[in-house]
């Protein structure tokens, strides 16, 4: 397929595929009447503080809670020792590793959690968990993967049986043979050794619960910041061993995601805990320092990648050992048999025959996490290697990077492209995509005032990414979450009024699932878009689904509401045939409308089905216009683009400045431009933001810096580039209206575009890598070490 | 987070205000802005029994120029001067202003409260460093002012007494061969410095040099004003090697740690770029006032 | 300590301890949830209010503090039932998506607007330069911003 406009295909009146349409959602948040969970409170609702440890790895010799007991206002302190009392003082991790609820035998990262104060204001409820009285044994903190895997490393996980290194899991993907063989006969081989450091989705709204169980009936309605309601809902039912038709999660608005709210915390278990003991809902909200130094860390991957290639310029192989540092618990949220994500899609947009990819991960004393952050499991660390790698490689080979990107694409013909790590990528038109970015960025011009700023001292560089990313997981057989398929559902009921209700098994965190499932039911049946009303985010009330994240809302659930929603016009061309006394061979739909071939007059609306199909359905017939799809996709999709950066570096203070920011994206089909651009605009914000400045880092006792806003640095919008974008459309041939997902293209190709524009000033100086965040200082001290070498 | 629990007064005067402080001053904690202290007092790390809040007592909010002086009251916020006309009167000041946290915190933050708060990576200090400022400390039965070298102990300790307030910031006008200005490195808007720089010049009739400040954020325990530069530049006739011979001594004078701002190395190397821009800057403005 | 708020126009009065914070004042005893909370530490700015319709950062207030003044927040900025000019600009031209750091955005490019009634698109930057969002990169809510002087310009001439 190759690179075409598309064009919506319904009048704005019913909104279809393609229309900009103003979001449904906006009515309440500009008035601020959203419905956050820090919203919601209930009677006789009582505050959660968790008491946290505050060094990284100490054996817990006692815990004292009787001054924080005697607070007036407290109504209980919970420890791990009671929460064992009911099996709950460890939980299971979305990598099928345990966690400790609140810590018994030790500590093991600074934060973790080792008691909760349950008090009716919290207020009081803080003051009394600093009132918590632990003594400590302090152990050797473990602070990098590299240490923790030497011989005389302490054991960090010695509640685990048979557990003997801090080694966390070893995985490979790909030929070694075939791959060494390449590098054997290879005329160089390029080499980069990088960091892609610990990184923290920390959206604006923290995570947080309010459990409200009820001990007479054991119902539990557990209100939280969840991108994946009906999956935590199970997670809970073999956590607390509620029976499931008993828990009802409701995910209310979600102040951001990012991945930041798949994981269940353990607050989250407590908090339910204490309610089901107390019989009073109870409410926990985490303070950002909490957020940053607890719950759900992404990146922190160290990575070598080696390609080898020709003189020609042609890629022949790629090689690459990474190690992960994990934190204190194996928590990334994943699919099960794939234990490093979706790393080994880390041979990128080329087209070479063999890879070899190996990976390990070591325990260390850290917190938990490695959450997709903006990202489809891994698939950021794996973009952003590879495209510095190229980049590295072109210079090596004295050849333009844009020109070295060209002759190595994957081309057009050769979709769907079986890769050397075994993905099936659908489709994609990666020359068009980076060709149009030159276009717009005026490559060859600003390649000129590169050369001539370098004459008068000035640093200019252009840095490219083109990237492709694999989204929308599953299929269900190589893609489950701790055994659970990686499905989505829609359930479509059209009332008899011709108005609609779809229910979703994904969670909107600001993507606008309102505004665009409406659209595609508008597309599919022709019933206006204002007449669609969604739900999500209550378990009560949707069909089951594993979430959002991982960019899988469109492609997966996004396709199940298509295709439920032809599954209902199919019913509706019976009611129509039957209403136009015509036979079903005979009617042809447009837009809305049922009518008999030839005879546009001779029509019925899809409006007219659906009162027919509750008042005068055909004999024989079952009534009703409602149904449930649950889709489980064909194959990944692989949504790409090019991004092209140029940037001022000051040679004295080592500051950059983006001058420019091109981006082309390609996600398919589109549903709503205007909340693509919006999604765009987010990611490439957030792609600049871990490349110059948002990082967290441990001292060597393993104290976390990056514990708040002053430290953990998020750009504002003074810093924040200007953005131009640009699109190709190559639809995904799978997919039921060809699209791909867009959430997280721009995390995911960004940061490469940035780094590799400020090391393309540099590099005629002889700097070939920073690691992010590529922040003045880290500049100015490569640009002293190239001097000085 | 919050903070933990204190006593809170409210006086409707100065007077009131001073006679709180001449009985329980050693327990009572000033609330002028409040912007670092009460992120402090949530975060724990400070808990004072009591807060008195100077914001309801009336007339310290003007921005006053007389004389060649430009004087703060002790209520004049941020973004008053951001907005002042009259703190035009002062280049370093004035150019140093938009540099302080953010909008929105300039809104409420105060000059004199920064001062007093000395946050050796606050900049203010560095400003009235720089330019010879002096501070009005009241008492309910004196008043006395301070030259700011004196006024600044260490970090986050001053000579005022518990029982004084500072009043007034007063900090001499450039004259119109004059200049100055505050360069900042911040990794973005709302962080502290990594390196501040402030610098003030004033010319004599021949263009030379008659007086300079310079003083530095963020490389040293507490703000740091660098006469050993600042007599190298007196006297002399400004050019860009002058500049640069002040800025090495500015960068050797200092004493940075190495965080995750930079190394000491790379703030060292700041100071010493930073300081030739502002001088070139403070110059660049001064100059214009030649005949 | 016993304090009254004029909230929105409505005067509120309650007893509060002295260290309860205005948003939580705002949040909890006003009842008004549009006001949120995203750091400890003065950073983030979603807690921004008006206070005597200058924008401060509600969690770095003390409720005590704002006795006897003026606040207005996102739930005030209708006018005479209708949606103020910014809460339309912010739909129109997409400039939120969780919604989180909304109501803050649009109370400062109130603010900003009432200064000075053509900010550019830089003055709109540096405006808003103490308030963070994830979610949009900036782009379009500058664009609202900008958008709501235009027609806040057009309503004042005609």
């Amino acid at each position: 397929m190759t690179a075409t406009e598309h064009r919506p295909h319904t009048p704005p009146e019913i909104g279809g595929l393609g229309h900009s349409r103003k979001r449904v959602e906006d009515a309440r948040f500009i008035e601020g009447r959203g419905n956050y969970v820090d919203d919601i409170e209930l009677p006789g609702m009582l505050h959660m503080a968790i008491h946290r440890s505050p060094v990284a790895h100490a054996r817990i010799l006692s815990i004292d809670t009787s001054e924080a007991e005697a607070v007036e206002g407290v109504v209980a302190v919970v420890t791990g020792e009671f929460l064992a009392g009911y099996n709950l003082a460890w939980m299971p991790t979305l990598s099928g590793d345990t966690q400790a609820v609140l810590a018994t035998d030790k500590v093991r990262f600074q934060g973790q959690e080792v008691a909760a104060v349950i008090a009716t204001d919290r207020y009081v409820a803080e003051d009394a968990a600093r009132m918590i009285h632990v003594d400590y044994e302090e152990l050797e903190p473990i602070v990098n993967p590299q240490r923790s895997l030497e011989d005389d490393a302490p054991l960090i996980r010695d509640d685990k049986e048979d557990v003997e290194s801090n080694l966390c899991y070893e995985w490979d993907s790909g030929d070694k043979d075939g791959t060494d063989a390449a590098f054997a006969g290879a005329d160089k081989i390029v080499t980069l050794q990088t960091h892609y450091p610990r990184s923290h989705p920390s959206p604006l709204e923290t995570c947080g619960v309010v459990a409200d169980v009820n001990p007479a009936t054991s119902q539990a309605t557990i209100y939280m910041t969840s991108q994946a309601p009906h999956a935590h809902r199970t997670v809970f039912a073999l956590v607390a061993g509620l029976p499931e038709q008993n828990i009802r999660i409701v995910s209310p608005d979600i102040g951001g995601g990012f991945g930041n709210k798949v994981p269940v915390y353990p607050g989250y278990v407590v908090a339910t805990a204490a309610s089901l003991v107390i019989g009073k809902p109870v409410k926990w909200m985490e303070t950002r320092t909490e957020n940053l130094i607890s719950t759900g860390f992404a990146r922190d991957y160290y990575m070598k990648g080696e390609l080898a290639v020709s003189n020609e310029g042609k890629i022949l192989g790629l090689r690459v050992d990474m190690l992960s540092d994990q934190g204190a618990f194996y928590a990334d949220a994943q699919p099960t048999k794939f234990r490093a994500g979706l790393f080994h899609i880390v041979t990128g947009s080329y087209d070479y025959p063999v890879a070899h990819v190996a990976t390990r991960g070591a325990y260390t004393n850290k917190a938990p996490g490695g959450v997709a952050y903006r990202c489809s499991f891994r698939v950021t660390e794996a973009s952003y290697l590879i495209e510095r790698l190229v980049q590295n490689a072109a210079y090596e080979l004295g050849m333009d990077p844009a020109e070295f990107r060209l002759k190595n694409f994957i081309q057009p013909d050769q979709f769907p492209y079986h890769s050397p790590t075994g993905f099936v990528y659908d489709s994609g038109d990666y020359e068009a995509a980076l060709r149009k970015a030159m276009g717009m960025v005026g490559y060859d011009q600003i390649q000129a005032e590169k050369e001539q700023a370098r004459k008068e001292g000035k640093l200019v560089g252009i840095g490219i990414a083109s990237f492709t990313e694999v989204v929308g997981a599953g299929h269900g057989e190589d893609y489950d979450i701790l055994g659970l398929k990686m499905f989505d559902s829609a359930e479509l009921r059209v009332h008899p009024t011709g108005k609609a209700i779809l229910k979703l098994g994904v969670r909107s965190q600001g993507q606008g699932h309102e505004t665009t499932f409406a659209q595609i039911v508008a597309e599919e049946l022709g019933i206006p878009a204002d007449d669609i009303k969604i739900v999500e985010g209550d378990t009560d009330n949707t069909p089951y689904g594993l979430g959002t994240y991982a960019s899988r809302s469109t492609p997966v659930a996004g396709a199940a509401t298509a295709v439920i929603s032809r599954k209902l016009r199919e019913k509706g061309k019976k009611i129509a045939a039957h209403l136009l006394e015509a036979s079903e061979e005979d009617l042809t739909w447009d837009n809305g409308k049922f009518h008999v071939a030839g005879d546009p007059e001779s029509a019925v609306t899809i409006q007219d089905v659906a009162f027919a199909a509750y008042t005068n359905p055909p004999p024989g017939l079952e009534p009703g216009l409602e149904g449930v799809h649950y889709y489980d996709p064909p194959n990944m999709t692989y949504p790409f683009g090019s991004y092209i950066v140029v940037v001022d570096v000051d040679p004295e203070s080592g500051q950059w400045k983006v001058r420019r920011m091109v981006a082309v994206d390609d996600c398919g089909v589109k549903i709503n431009p205007m909340i693509v651009e919006g999604q765009i605009h987010g990611g490439l914000a957030e792609g600049y933001a871990m490349s110059s400045m948002q990082y967290i880092t441990f001292d060597e006792s393993g104290n976390c810096i990056g514990s708040n806003f002053m430290d953990y640095l998020i750009p504002t919008a003074w810093e924040t580039p200007r953005f131009e974008l640009g699109e190709t459309v190559t639809p995904s041939p799978h997919h039921p209206f060809g699209a791909k997902g867009v959430g997280e293209s721009a995390t995911v190709g960004s940061p490469a575009a940035y780094v590799n524009a400020v090391i393309d000033a540099l590099q005629h100086l002889g700097v070939t890598n920073i690691d992010m965040p590529v922040s003045p200082d880290r500049v100015w001290a490569a640009m002293e070490k190239a001097n000085s070498g | 987070m919050y903070p933990a629990k204190f006593d809170y007064l409210a006086p409707e005067t100065l007077e009131e205000a001073l006679s709180i402080l001449h009985e329980r001053g050693d327990e009572v904690k000033i609330l002028a802005g409040g912007q670092s202290l009460i992120p402090m007092m949530k975060l724990r790390f400070a808990s004072p029994p009591t807060l008195m809040d100077i914001n309801r007592l009336p007339g310290l909010s003007r921005i006053n120029r007389t004389n060649g002086t430009l004087e703060f009251d002790a209520l004049v916020r941020h973004n008053d001067v951001v907005k002042s006309d009259a703190a035009k009167a002062n280049h370093t000041v004035s150019r140093a202003a938009p540099w302080v946290a953010d909008p929105i915190v300039r809104n409420l933050g105060t000059v004199a409260g920064s001062l007093a708060h000395h946050d050796p990576e606050g900049d203010w200090a560095s400003v009235m460093l720089a330019t010879g400022a002096e501070l009005v400390l009241t008492s309910s039965d004196s008043q006395r002012t301070v030259k700011i070298d004196d006024f600044l102990v260490d970090m986050f300790t001053t000579n005022c007494l518990p029982n004084e307030m500072v009043t007034k910031v007063r900090v001499p006008a450039h004259s119109s061969r004059g200049g100055g200005d505050y360069q900042k490195l911040e990794r973005k808007v709302g962080d502290y410095a990594t390196v501040g720089v402030a610098t003030s010049l004033e010319l004599d009739e021949g263009g030379r040099v008659a007086k300079a400040g310079i003083a530095l954020t963020s490389v040293f325990h507490h703000n740091l004003k660098v006469p050993e530069a600042e007599a190298a530049l007196e006297g002399e006739r400004p050019s860009d090697e002058l500049f640069a011979e002040a800025a090495n001594i500015a960068s050797q004078v200092c004493d940075p740690a190495s965080d995750v701002r930079g190394s000491a190395e790379y703030k060292r190397h700041v100071v010493d770029v930073f300081t030739r821009r502002g001088l070139a800057k403070s110059y660049e403005t001064a100059k214009g006032g030649l005949t | 300590m016993n304090i009254t708020l004029t909230v929105n126009g409505g005067e509120h009065t309650a007893d509060v301890e002295p260290r309860r914070l205005l948003v939580d004042f705002l949040r909890s005893t006003v009842g008004l949830k549009g006001t949120h909370i995203g750091c400890d530490t003065t950073s983030c700015g979603v807690c921004t209010v008006l206070v005597d319709g200058t924008p401060v950062k509600s969690c770095t207030m003390f409720a005590v503090q704002a006795n006897g003044r003026s606040i207005t927040t996102v739930e005030g900025l209708k006018q005479n039932g209708d949606l103020s000019a910014i809460q339309k600009a912010f739909k129109e031209e997409h400039g939120l998506q969780c919604g989180f750091c909304t109501p803050a955005m649009m109370l400062v490019g109130t603010a900003l607007i009432e200064e000075n009634p053509d900010p550019s698109e830089d003055q709109i930057r540096w405006a808003i330069s103490g308030n963070l969002c994830r979610c949009t990169g900036y782009i379009n809510i500058v664009k609202a911003i900008m958008a709501a002087a235009e027609t806040t310009r057009e309503g004042a001439s005609s």
